[in-house]
């Protein structure tokens, strides 16, 4: 019984990490394009655009910065 | 919202320009809508596009929105000028007009995060009771049966807490307002079975159902997700549509400089170029210039209408021939468009609250559980068990009667019908749209770009001879007079080669003339060629050589050119179909003659559409409306459901419960037909939701569910409906039969 005392709370934090992965990439909004997110990874070249306002997240404030 | 659109484009003022102070460097982030980008080359080609452009800072494509993010220095470059740049590269763009909120925030902040947080509590609870399960059968001690069932407790109350708040919140204001809708049972359902699990936990009791509670909350949301997505994925391309149509207009300063601003900002008081072949994009008062006005998606007349300085334009007709300034004016005076803004209020307003399939269920199905717990209570009252095993049982009833199945029996089929129409072309738009549609039973139609392309043709039956043919061609190329292109397309059907010629002067509201030897060649109406008596009235544009008889040319609005099967294929399938039209009855009654029409009115004002469709509803008739032009703005909104194409008005696409694309009118009987099959569909999955209740409300009656019964029960019907509807998708339909309740038949 005792493996009960470590084997619960490792699934759960296994279940926990897998929830906050998840959580961060949606708020990191890379849910945003399905279809598009497809297509980039197999575009050549470098990755462009780093200084993006990335996610509808930030991109929030849709004037003036 | 339709009501706020209406008024903006009325009062002719919209927001004001984005970057207003042109002397100060300013970073500014826009959205350009750019439907037609379908593929991975698209994306890359626009983002390369939009990056090189000199004040480009950052551009950010997305494929699934079909829009592009740039970010810019704002004197540096503007956002007509990035729309040229992309014409440039090959795809239509405009900025974004938006009529809602941004559509991506609701899904990053909306349900998703909760969909995620209940999948984690079902995986994890799940692992917890099958374990509790199976140790029923081999030698599990009570005290870690206990044990796990707390540590389900603290996963699943927060959990349900967080994550169901959806449900609570539109079951409060269903509640609220007197109404009783699916999130009643569900939200009862829930709460009861987390609150009797918290309970028996604490006894020490085997009854728990925390599984069944966050199981049936995780299914749901992924429903409810599903469905959201395609409202805003249909709504997203509804605006992308509407985005391409909203004009750029060319305003001149106080300075006398020219430049572009988006039709939207333009105010009451600027001056505005119109270019010939622009459209208007606000209204006004003509200033200088004479030419002729297409105003076909206002009235629905498809001739043009002559303009001199001192004459009111709308927003939205076509400059047929010449540049014009208009003054923009605000348009309270304007008789006809605020007729018809106010024609729309009255509208929506009788339009009324439609009750949803799936709330009318809800109506039978609450009342029916709720007596079916209490029976259960006072049957095992009644039969001398204890109040506890009485509750534990009646509340077994109501898990199992919780509406899992039904709640996912509407909205899966409404995914997979929306989506099956989205492929094909056709936005629906309107959450009840489609079960609106489904109820129709009689169709009208309007004639102006509905039933016909609202393009001018040379009509078949108008003989000119070849060589007179071409020579009209070559002077009517340098016009974009909406009868010389019509000739000029013609011309070019033919395969002949169009030179222009050279000195080609226009006469607006006359016609177009060039010298050659022997005096000068005319092209235009009748008075202009000089035909005195003309021998076929019919004829519109004549053509005049010197020394020769004039030749004339007549035209036609062309039908779609499906109109006529697709008016057959609906009669066939006993619809009513009628064609209700502002343009001259002559005109109307030739294009209904042409399209198979027993049954049509022309000349009708905005007032009269709303008219006939009242008349058809006192009959107990269900109409369909398929209309584009603003004067269909107000039956568009009052009739039981609507549909518009591509080409309409802004208000009538947004007054429309779906848009569709396209030369055809063929997605009028598409859209039917899957709006049928999914009101049988839905029908269907009520049945298997029904069927199931049937199974196991009397063992839940009689005690014999477990926790894990209820989690085999409820997760098989979930299944199982979905897997009906995902069929919708692929399905091969034909166009039932009307059902009729009574009433004549065509």
């Amino acid at each position: 019984m005792t493996a009960l005392a470590w084997l619960i709370p490792a699934a759960l934090s296994l279940g926990l990490i897998g929830l906050a992965a998840f959580l961060w990439a949606l708020y990191d909004g890379q849910f945003d394009d399905l279809e598009g997110a497809g297509w980039r990874v197999i575009e050549d070249g470098e990755p462009a655009h780093s200084d993006l306002p990335k996610s509808s997240a930030d991109g929030k404030a849709d004037g003036q910065h | 919202m339709e009501t706020i659109v209406v008024s903006g484009l009325i009062s002719g003022a919209g927001l004001a320009p984005a970057a207003a102070d042109r002397d100060v460097s300013t970073t500014v982030t826009t959205t350009l809508a750019v439907p037609n980008m379908m593929c991975g080359g698209c994306l890359r080609t626009i983002e390369q596009a939009l990056q090189s452009t000199p004040g480009v800072g950052a551009a950010r494509a997305n494929l699934s929105s079909r829009r592009v993010m740039v970010t810019f220095q704002s004197p540096q470059t503007d956002a007509p000028e990035l729309v040229n740049v992309l014409k440039a590269a090959g795809f239509s763009s405009a900025e974004l007009f938006e009529t809602s909120a941004p559509a991506q925030t609701t899904f990053a902040s909306g349900l998703l995060p909760r969909v995620g947080v209940a999948g984690f509590a079902a995986a994890n609870i799940m692992l917890l009771s099958v374990s509790v399960w199976s140790g029923h059968a081999s030698d599990m001690d009570s005290s870690v049966a206990t044990l796990f069932h707390w540590i389900s407790a603290l996963i699943a109350l927060p959990a349900i807490a967080y994550a169901a708040q959806p449900f609570f919140t539109s079951a409060v204001a269903a509640l609220r307002g007197r109404r009783l809708n699916m999130d009643v049972p569900i939200s009862l359902g829930v709460i009861l079975a987390t609150a009797m699990s918290l309970f028996q936990t604490l006894r020490g009791s085997d009854q728990v159902y925390f599984d069944a509670a966050v199981t049936l909350v995780f299914f749901l949301l992924i429903g409810r997700t599903l469905d959201e997505r395609m409202r805003t994925k249909s709504r997203g391309a509804a605006e992308n549509l509407l985005s391409l149509k909203a004009t750029a207009a060319t305003v001149i300063g106080a300075d006398g400089n020219a430049r572009q601003i988006q039709a939207r900002a333009v105010v009451p008081g600027m001056q505005m170029l119109v270019a010939a072949g622009e459209r208007i994009a606000a209204d006004g008062i003509v200033t200088a210039g004479r030419s002729e006005i297409d105003e076909g998606l206002i009235t629905g007349e498809t001739l043009p209408r002559l303009v001199n300085p001192g004459d009111r334009v709308h927003a939205g007709t076509v400059n047929g021939s010449a540049p014009l300034h208009v003054d923009a004016t605000s348009c309270d005076d304007n008789t006809l468009l605020a007729e018809i803004a106010r024609l729309m209020l009255a509208g929506e307003q009788s339009r009324g609250r439609y009750v949803r399939l799936a709330d009318r269920a809800a109506k039978l199905y609450a009342p029916a559980v709720h007596i079916l717990g209490l029976t259960t209570f006072a049957g095992w009252m009644l039969a001398g068990s204890g109040w506890e095993q009485a509750l534990t049982y009646a509340i077994a009833v109501l898990i199992i009667t919780c509406p899992c199945a039904l709640a996912l029996a509407v909205p899966a089929v409404q995914v997979a019908a929306t989506s099956r129409l989205f492929g094909q072309g056709i936005i629906v738009k309107a959450a009840d749209g489609l079960e609106r549609l489904a109820e129709v039973d009689t169709i009208v139609f309007d004639k102006t770009g509905t039933l016909t392309a609202g393009e001018l043709r040379l009509r078949s039956d108008c003989s000119v001879a070849d060589d007179r043919f071409v020579a009209a061609a070559r002077i009517a190329v340098s016009s974009r007079h909406p009868y010389a292109q019509a000739l000029v397309r013609a011309a070019r059907d033919r395969g002949w080669l169009i030179e222009p010629r050279v000195g080609v002067r226009e006469v607006a509201g006359s016609g177009l003339a060039v010298a050659s030897a022997g005096g000068e060649e005319r092209l235009g109406s009748a008075a202009w060629a000089g035909v005195a008596q003309p021998r076929r009235n019919d004829a519109s544009l004549w053509y005049a050589q010197p020394g020769t008889e004039p030749a004339g040319f007549c035209f036609e609005d062309h039908l779609r050119p499906d109109a006529a099967a697709t008016v057959a294929a609906l009669r066939l399938a006993g619809y009513d179909v009628e064609v209700l039209s502002g343009d001259r009855p002559d005109a109307v009654e030739q294009t209904a003659r042409a399209a198979g029409f027993d049954r049509w009115q022309g000349g009708a004002r905005p007032d009269a559409k709303l008219k006939r469709l009242d008349d058809l509803k006192a009959q107990g008739r269900h109409t369909l409306m398929v209309g584009d032009g603003l004067n269909d703005a107000p039956a568009l909104a009052t009739a039981h459901a609507s549909l518009s194409p591509a080409t309409a008005v802004d208000i009538s696409q947004n007054a429309a419960d779906a848009v569709f694309q396209g030369e055809r009118l063929g997605p009028v009987v598409e859209t039917l037909k899957v709006a049928k099959a999914a009101h049988r569909m839905a029908l269907q999955n009520f049945a298997i939701a029904i069927l199931y209740n049937i199974a196991f409300v009397p063992l839940a009656m009689s005690g014999r569910v477990t926790p894990l019964v209820a989690a085999l029960a409820m997760s098989t019907s979930s299944i199982l409906v979905t897997a009906n509807a995902v069929r919708l998708r692929t399905m091969t339909l034909t166009l039932v039969p009307v059902r009729r309740s009574g009433g004549e038949q065509a």
